[in-house]
């Protein structure tokens, strides 16, 4: 699904510059779910936007479901983006001036799906978040857990080969942040591959698989018995 | 194509900043209110201009026998000059490719008659040009022509005024009119858009009145149009050579400003022209000026419209928006705010001029109105505002870089 090797990434910084990540080499297979962590500074919000395609290593290969990702243009980096990954942000990054259904819609949007069509998908993709009695509400009028859900909703809509969560429960409360990791474990069980960006443990054992990142080198990379989220609940 | 989730998009956007739309559209439809009350404002008074040389050919010269102020030539100063026959075909010969229509004139004044009306008019005997340097229209019958003043037919032409006086119960073509007890026939009644003054005179063959009234070949004064191909400069030129040839045929001093008079409507002409240029020109700076003004609003709103949306283009980006689709967006609309606002500048322009138009008529300004090709023209100028004032904002946007958007939270 996605094979990466000797990827290297360094930022300017004034006249020097900050080598962020010093050859990464990292394969994950269908149907994984795994948590990248790391303290502040590690290099791993780096390594998960490459692989979002939102920015561009400076050598190195990626691979991504046998197609390289190398000098995009922005045209197709955007049909990249909206044909295989779906993106969780630790801050949702809803748009605050549409609705629940129209923010789950809107990749449906991006890919040319006609009106009603999008609107029956949305709603389905709602439906499966539990959100379906909320479709028309916006997201200042949702919790915060509401609010991950409809975004979660929206990374699936356009039914994406890898989930990208960046800190998906970071701004939420244990209880919420765990009905979260659970519902992310059932997409897991049903086949999506996931990978989180996490410097939480409980949340890192959610999961299968832990990648620990420092100063831009993999130091650690172990299969974890999973945690079930619905234990803690 | 018509995309009407595209528009979902951008009316959304419109409404969700609705003081801030509004706000950068009042620059722009001030700025097109403007521009259109001055452009009005322009016309009517190019109108008004326009109306004050009347219908007749605005190319015409007339050349006026006077008498002479100061001695020349060995002739003493006070000597009348008399224009004869010679010096109408001495134009012709000489001018001939310069000149469009040529006529004399013999001004008379009679007293006319038919079956017991009567009425005092004014006798203008003329050769047939007449007609169109006076810019005449034939009602009934018709107008004089070269056998009349090859033959000196006793025939006239009536204005209709005169027709009304005196032929009120028959027509008046073919019935004989007593002029001074002199019976001439009616040929034709004519008209003439420039109304009553011109409508209450009658027309006779050139030859005819010098025969009638004493056997000469003398001539009051001529009256010619010049070669429209002119331009007015060249008019202008042959004016005053005109006026040269003829002090000398007369032996009239140089500086002498009275013997021979040249009236050339083509220095009225140059003067509206020019007049009307400069008004055109600073009308054009003062609207263009507002309107640029209009446009940089525009654009500086739209530039902060993208940087508040920056987060909001990241996170479209993010989910597969197409750098094209973010240009569009805020391309249309500012084109939209600055079409619609435009619009409502010009309604608004256009309703002022239609109910100030009768109280402007008194300040010298007729008819002022806005053309359908002006509006036309306001509305490409609209859209390309629109576009100009969207385009550098609309780059911007396409450019953000989504993890750099998405990072700013």
């Amino acid at each position: 699904m996605l094979k990466i090797s000797n990827l290297h990434k360094s930022y300017p910084i004034g006249d020097s510059s900050l080598h962020v990540l010093k050859g990464i080499n990292l394969n994950i297979e269908d149907g994984e779910m795994v948590s990248i962590m790391g303290s502040s500074g590690s290099g791993k919000s780096t390594l998960l936007n490459i692989i979002g395609m939102l920015d561009e290593a400076d050598s190195g290969d990626y691979i991504l479901d046998g197609l390289p990702i190398k000098n995009l243009t922005e045209k197709k980096a955007a049909v990249y983006r909206n044909k295989f990954l779906g993106f969780i942000f630790q801050s949702f990054n809803l748009i605050n001036y549409k609705n629940a259904i129209e923010n789950v819609a809107l990749p449906l949007y991006y890919q040319g799906m006609k009106r009603k069509e999008r609107q029956k998908q949305a709603m389905f993709h709602l439906e499966k978040v539990g959100l379906a009695e909320r479709a028309n509400h916006l997201p200042k009028e949702l919790s915060g857990g509401e609010n991950q859900r409809v975004a979660i909703a929206r990374a699936l809509a356009a039914n994406p080969k890898l989930l990208l969560a960046d800190e998906p429960t970071g701004a939420l409360d244990t209880t919420i942040s765990y009905e979260i990791m659970e519902f992310l474990q059932k997409l897991n069980d049903e086949g999506k591959t996931i990978l989180i960006v996490t410097h939480e443990d409980d949340i890192a054992h959610m999961t299968k698989r832990i990648v620990r990142l420092r100063d831009g080198v993999i130091m650690e990379d172990t299969f974890v018995n999973q945690v079930r989220a619905g234990q803690n609940v | 194509m018509f995309d009407l989730d595209l528009w979902r998009e951008i009316f959304q956007s419109i409404n969700m900043n609705r003081t801030r739309s509004l706000l950068s559209g009042f620059t722009v439809a001030f700025a097109i209110l403007l521009f259109t009350i001055l452009f009005g404002i322009a016309n009517g008074l190019q109108n008004t201009f326009t109306e004050a040389f009347g219908t007749d050919a605005n190319n015409s010269i007339v050349i006026f026998p006077g008498r002479t102020t100061k001695a020349y030539k060995g002739l003493q100063a006070g000597r009348r000059i008399q224009f004869k026959n010679e010096d109408y075909d001495y134009i012709k010969e000489e001018f001939g490719d310069k000149v469009q229509f040529i006529t004399s004139k013999v001004m008379k004044n009679v007293t006319a008659s038919f079956r017991g009306e009567q009425n005092n008019y004014t006798i203008r005997a003329v050769h047939p040009d007449y007609m169109f340097i006076e810019n005449n229209k034939i009602k009934e019958g018709r107008y004089i022509n070269q056998s009349d003043i090859d033959n000196r037919t006793k025939i006239v032409v009536i204005g209709k005024v005169v027709d009304e006086d005196l032929f009120s119960k028959t027509t008046a073509v073919d019935k004989y009119i007593n002029l001074s007890g002199i019976q001439y026939k009616v040929v034709g009644v004519f008209t003439d858009d420039e109304g009553y003054n011109e409508e209450n005179v009658i027309y006779m063959p050139l030859s005819t009145a010098q025969l009638v009234y004493g056997n000469t070949d003398y001539i009051d004064f001529m009256h010619l149009t010049y070669n429209p191909e002119m331009d007015t400069d060249q008019a202008l030129a042959f004016g005053n050579l005109l006026t040269k040839k003829f002090k000398k045929r007369f032996d009239v001093a140089k500086t002498d400003q009275r013997a021979i008079r040249v009236r050339n409507m083509a220095a009225g002409t140059k003067a509206v022209s020019q007049m009307t240029f400069g008004l055109g020109i600073i009308i054009l700076v003062i609207g263009f000026g507002t309107l640029i003004a209009g446009i940089v609003g525009i654009s500086n709103i739209m530039i902060f419209i993208v940087k508040e949306r920056t987060k909001e283009i990241g996170i479209r980006k993010a989910l597969g928006a197409s750098p094209r689709s973010i240009v569009s967006i805020i391309l249309i609309e500012s084109i939209l705010i600055t079409a619609i606002a435009g619009y409502i500048g010009l309604l608004v322009g256009v309703g002022v001029i239609e109910l100030a138009g009768p109280i402007l008529e008194e300040y010298f300004i007729k008819d002022p109105g806005i053309s359908n090709s002006l509006v036309i023209g306001a509305t490409i100028t609209l859209i390309a505002a629109g576009t100009l004032a969207g385009y550098l904002p609309a780059k911007k946007a396409s450019r953000i870089k989504p993890i750099v958007a998405l990072r700013n939270d």
